[in-house]
Parts: C-alpha cells; structure tokens; sequence
C-alpha cells in the first residue's frame, strides 16, 4: 500500500488535516489552532504572488466540496484583475442538504482554519471582505465562530495589513433564517443583501457582478479549508491522494442504521465498503440502498457492486449517481423506498422557492400530491408512468437546480426498486411504516 | 416606545457589517432581535424595522414569510423545533412528533395555555448521525432524543430550567468519529 496513489484511509501515507482538530478539548480556541501549527498557511500565501496562490490550488486538483465538484482554483481564475472595485469573497456555510453535516463541524471545533481559508481565498482574488453565510440553526457554529474571529482581530490576524503584508482583509457573518435555497449561490447573495431568496439569473455570474453587483467568487466551507493545507502542504501533496479527476480528500458522513455514525475524513476514491464497514462499523439492521451523497443523489442498491464503489466524481457518476457532498444515508430493508421517497420529495417541495411553474407546481404540487397518494394505498394504475412524466417535464427545465434536485432520487429509485412502487399502486396498500423510535 | 430605540449601539454594529449601499442587509439581523426578545415579530414591529430601513412594512413581511425561523404569530416560551426529514425520520422522528403532541396537547401554530410550549416540523437541522433531533428556541441542538430523554428535557423546561442546565440521560450525541475502532455513542 506504498505505491500508487492514496485511495484508502488505512495508507499509512494518510494523514488527516481537515477534522485533524475536531472534537479535542478547546479545539476552537486560537491558541489551539496556533499550537497545532495555524497561520502559517497564509503568511506563506501572502510571501506568494495571488495568481500563484490561485495556480497552486489549480494544480492540487481540489474540486468544490459544496455538492457541484466545480474547479476550486479555475473560479478563483474568473475573477477580473485590476478593477479598483470591491471584490467579495464568501463563504456558504448553509449546509442543508439532508444527510451533511460536515461544514458545522469544522465551524464548531476549528473555526479558525476557516477564518485562514477565507483570508487565503481573498488573497488571491483580491477581496478585502469576505462574509460567512452560515445556516441559522448553528447556533453553537455561530457563537464559536464569532468568538474566533473576535480573537483573530484582536491578534492583527484579520483587519489591517495581515501579517507586516499590505493586505487587508475584514470578515463578516450572516446568520439565515430556514430556507434550504440560500445554498444557491446566487439565492444566498439576495438573502444576504436582505431580499427574499430566490435565485438570480445566470449570467451575469458572480465573478463578474456578484453580491451588491461586485465581483464575488462564493465557496463551501470544507473547500475553503481544504485550501488552507493545499497551501501549507503543497498541490503535490495534495494531489497525491485520490483518483485521476477527483483528488485529495474529502469529508464523508454517515448516517442511517450503523453503528458508528458520524463524519469521516477520507482519501477520495475510498469505497463504500471501507466507509461503511470498516469506519462506520457496518449496518445495525438489513439495508435495502444508500444514498451517496445526500438527498438529491439517486439511491444505489446495497450490494457488492455498489460496495465496491469508489467514492469519487467519476465513479458515482458511471453508476448513475451522485457524490454531491458525500453525505451517506442507509435506507432500512424494512422501511418502503417510496416512504423514504416521499419524505424527500416533501423536503423539495417545502424549499421551492415559488418562482418558476415546474418546480411550484411540479415538486411542491404534483409530486408532493402523487406521492402521498401511493403511499397512502390510493394509488391507481398508471401512476408509476404519471410520475415518470413528470419527471421528464420538470427536469432540466427549471430555474435553479432545486428542482432537479428533487427529480434526481425519485428517477434513481424508480430505476432500481420500481417493483416496490408498482406493489403500492397494483395492491392498493399503505406503505407499512414500524415503529422505530425507543 | 420602539424596540430598536435603545438598541442604537447594536444597530450602529450591524449597520458597520455591510457597505452604505447594503443597508438593507440589517433585515434579517434585525427580525431576529426581535424574534429573540419578544418571541414573534408583530406588524408594529416589522413597520418599525422597514421605517428604519427605508422600505415599505410589506417588503420586511416579505423577507420574513421566507425564512421558517421568523414567527408571525407568538410562540410558547419553549419553541420546539422538530426535524422531520429522513434521517430523523429513520429514526422515528414521526412518533417522536406523534408524543409531543400527546403529552403538550398541542399542535402546530398552537401554544399551550401556561405559554410555555409551542412545536413546529422543521427540515434537516444537519446532526443526522445524532438522529432525531430537536432544537429548542435558538439553543444548540438535542440530539440522539429518546423517549427518556424528551420526557427529562420536558421535565427540566417544565421547571424552568435552562436547556444548558438540564441533564440528558443516555447518550448525547456530538460524537465526531476519528477511528473506526473508537467507541459508539
Ligand atoms: C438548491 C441548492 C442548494 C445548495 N446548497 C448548498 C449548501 O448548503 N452549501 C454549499 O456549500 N453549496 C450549496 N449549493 C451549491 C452552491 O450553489 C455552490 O455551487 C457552492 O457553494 C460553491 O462552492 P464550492 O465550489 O466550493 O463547492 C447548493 C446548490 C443548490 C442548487
Ligand atoms: S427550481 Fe424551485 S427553488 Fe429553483 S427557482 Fe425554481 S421554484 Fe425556486
Ligand atoms: S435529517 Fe434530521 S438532522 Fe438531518
């Protein structure tokens, strides 16, 4: 297991930096973070050229960790040179989609990598501003957060000339409100300029007129720190983990019926089975399917071939799905597909923002309606085709990919267990829901 | 009097986060004070908040109606957000939701008549390896709820209890796992 790239968080050539501080006492105080060697990455960024910063996590290979794989250090490259304008860097930490909850950690316990990362991302595209957009239930995220960032100025680490270099850099945090749709990039700039959520037109992208019309480049949390060490450690280093297109590390979580649940920081390519035996500790009771990669991924059956799975962008998507954020949900063998179906389907239609026909009245109307039809035994033949259809109608024809979203698992489901919807509707039967809770 | 009156330092605070041309970003900092000291947001207060920002009350109503946090109407001292979505749901969020109503007599938009109680369904509070999940009002979250555990946190709110000053027993979750050879919950 020396040679080759690392795929498996057994290498001993694997090191963990990302959670390497999370859940040891006091982890989210500075002196913490500078004991175990904080700060140095970005006084090494700011000895560097912007542009090399920017080059250097081009060569790492570090695809955006917020659900869409886009190329970290190519967004950074979009952004004008020269412009004399406020340039903005922000950060999404609106996780919500069901299944992560990666992001709130790295907010809780290490909320100083984050502050570095976003003090090294507005290095290099010359934003003197950067605003956290953090999800307004992470109460706990939020104090802590503040706090750091309370210590960082009172350090000279954020504010004016950062480290004797001429960079200034301020920081900000937005608290939202319940609304799954901030996540949007372009929902979460009009949330955050104090409008309702709802998504923007593309283009003009946010490089080019972003929050307030300024040129703003927005990044996930764990993408933002991820650069932290790409800087420290290097792009090989960085590169050196993974699998030819998906590179380095990635945070992975689990939830459903295993026995260790919880947020596993992993080379990129690790299987499933490595994930959910050997880390995860195996199921507690019979699995019928997994979601990859939270909610909008299409489920995959339990079995060896999808065991087998690497867990990284190329390989998901030759099997028909997704890695999204590398949330992983266990599906129960006897809990009905389609329940777990129409619960999700309940989530989209909840968070449509309301502004485009095939979203409002497709997920939150018709699929909502439909799926609480079949799973209440008023299915009737034909339905299982209705839904296909509508299927066909929303995807790729809405306004922001919500909706697509929302199709996504309905169409992987329907793929793989579609005789467990076709029981329903021929049977006319109620799905049969156990009690589960003790 | 008006609510932000006396609050002139923190709205000054506020106002210094975003740039002159982005006032209107105070919206949702400003509901939420209110939210935090009166429990709801009532249309005197969403005109005062709009008079403040130079927008119309039907503009700060319509940022608020967004977001599921903002209540229009007043809610019970201890706001009860259950999660709903599937993972909670995995593990029988429904019942959990099926007991609060049982032992509160209360369902959603309803308060109890000692003001101390209100539930709302909520989405994906993002702790779903800690799964069912609640929040109380705007505390961190409770986390791993079973039976035993709801009926303490009941018990401690009922007494008037901070929800820090509580004790849970059982497992209590905010577990990050390192190693797959380190113990469970
Ligand atoms: C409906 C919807 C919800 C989203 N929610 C999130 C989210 O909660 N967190 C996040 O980082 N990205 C989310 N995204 C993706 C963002 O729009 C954006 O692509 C991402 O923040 C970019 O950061 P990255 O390149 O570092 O991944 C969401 C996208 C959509 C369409
Ligand atoms: S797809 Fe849904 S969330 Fe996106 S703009 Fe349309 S209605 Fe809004
Ligand atoms: S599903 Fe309840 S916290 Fe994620």
């Amino acid at each position: 297991m020396s040679e080759g790239p690392i795929v498996s968080g057994k290498d001993p050539r694997f090191v963990r930096t990302l959670y390497a501080q999370v859940g040891k006492p006091s982890s989210w105080t500075l002196d913490a973070y500078l004991a175990s060697g904080g700060y140095q990455a970005i006084k090494k960024a700011l000895q560097m050229a912007p542009d090399a910063v920017i080059d250097e996590v081009k060569k790492s290979g570090l695809r955006g960790r917020g659900g869409a794989g886009f190329p970290t250090g190519l967004k950074w490259s979009f952004m004008p040179k020269n412009t004399g304008r406020q340039h903005y860097i922000v950060c999404n930490a609106d996780e919500s989609e069901p299944g992560s909850f990666k992001d709130r950690y790295l907010m809780e316990d290490d909320p100083h990598q984050l502050i570095e990362g976003m003090a090294i991302a507005g290095y290099a595209i010359a934003a003197t501003k950067g605003y956290i957009y953090i999800r307004g239930e992470y109460r706990r995220a939020y104090d802590r957060l503040m706090a750091a960032i309370k210590e960082a100025y009172e350090k000279g680490y954020l504010g004016k000339n950062l480290f004797g270099s001429n960079f200034h850099f301020d920081l900000y945090v937005h608290r939202g409100a319940g609304a799954y749709i901030c996540g949007e990039e372009t929902a979460l700039m009009n949330s955050l300029e104090g409008l309702r959520a709802n998504p923007r037109l593309k283009p003009p992208f946010p490089a080019q007129a972003g929050l307030w019309g300024m040129p703003s480049t927005i990044n996930n949390v764990e993408s933002l720190c991820s650069a932290v060490h790409i800087i420290q450690r290097g792009a090989d280093w960085f590169a050196s983990m993974g699998t030819e297109k998906s590179k380095g590390h990635k945070l992975y979580q689990v939830s459903g019926p295993f026995k260790r649940t919880g947020v596993f920081e992993l080379p990129m390519g690790t299987t499933f089975r490595e994930l959910l035996y050997d880390w995860a500790g195996g199921p507690t009771e019979e699995i019928q399917a997994i979601i990859p990669g939270g909610s909008s991924c299409p489920p995959l059956p339990w079995n060896d071939e999808t065991l087998d799975t690497s867990m990284d962008y190329e390989s998901l998507a030759a099997k028909g799905s997704l890695l999204g954020t590398g949330g992983v949900i266990g599906i129960p063998a006897s809990v009905s597909m389609v329940d777990a179906m129409r619960n999700i389907t309940r989530f989209y239609g909840h968070e449509s923002c309301g502004k485009c026909t095939p979203c409002r009245e497709g997920v939150s109307g018709w699929m909502v309606d439909l799926f609480e039809k079949i799973t209440t035994g008023q299915g009737e033949k034909g339905d299982v085709e209705v839904l296909e259809n509508l299927l066909n109608q929303i995807e790729g024809r809405s306004f922001c990919a919500l909706a697509d979203a929302a199709c996504w698992p309905v169409r992987g489901s329907l793929k793989h267990f579609r005789d467990q919807y076709v029981d329903l509707v021929e049977q006319k039967k109620a799905v049969n829901r156990t009690q589960r809770w003790s | 009097m008006g609510f932000f009156d006396d609050k002139q330092d923190w709205l000054a605070e506020v106002f210094s986060m975003y740039p002159p041309e982005g006032r209107r970003s105070a919206v949702m900092p400003m509901l939420r004070k209110v939210q935090e000291h009166e429990g709801y947001i009532s249309p005197e207060r969403q005109q005062e908040i709009a008079r403040i920002l130079g927008t119309t009350a039907t503009e700060v109503a319509g940022v608020m109606s967004f977001y599921s946090y903002f209540q229009a109407l007043p809610a019970g001292k201890n706001h009860i957000q259950v999660c709903a979505t599937l993972s909670c749901a995995l593990a029988g969020s429904d019942e959990l939701w099926d007991e609060l109503v049982q032992s509160l007599g209360i369902t959603r938009g309803e308060v109890t008549p000692d003001s101390l109680f209100s539930i709302q369904k909520v989405e994906c509070l993002g702790s779903c390896h800690t799964a069912p999940v609640i929040q109380v009002n705007d505390e961190p979250y409770v986390e791993c709820v079973t039976k035993v555990r709801l009926r303490a946190l009941l018990e401690g709110l009922r007494a008037g209890k901070k929800l820090s000053e509580i004790s849970l027993p059982g497992k209590s979750g905010h577990v990050v796992h390192e190693r797959g050879d380190e113990a469970s919950i």
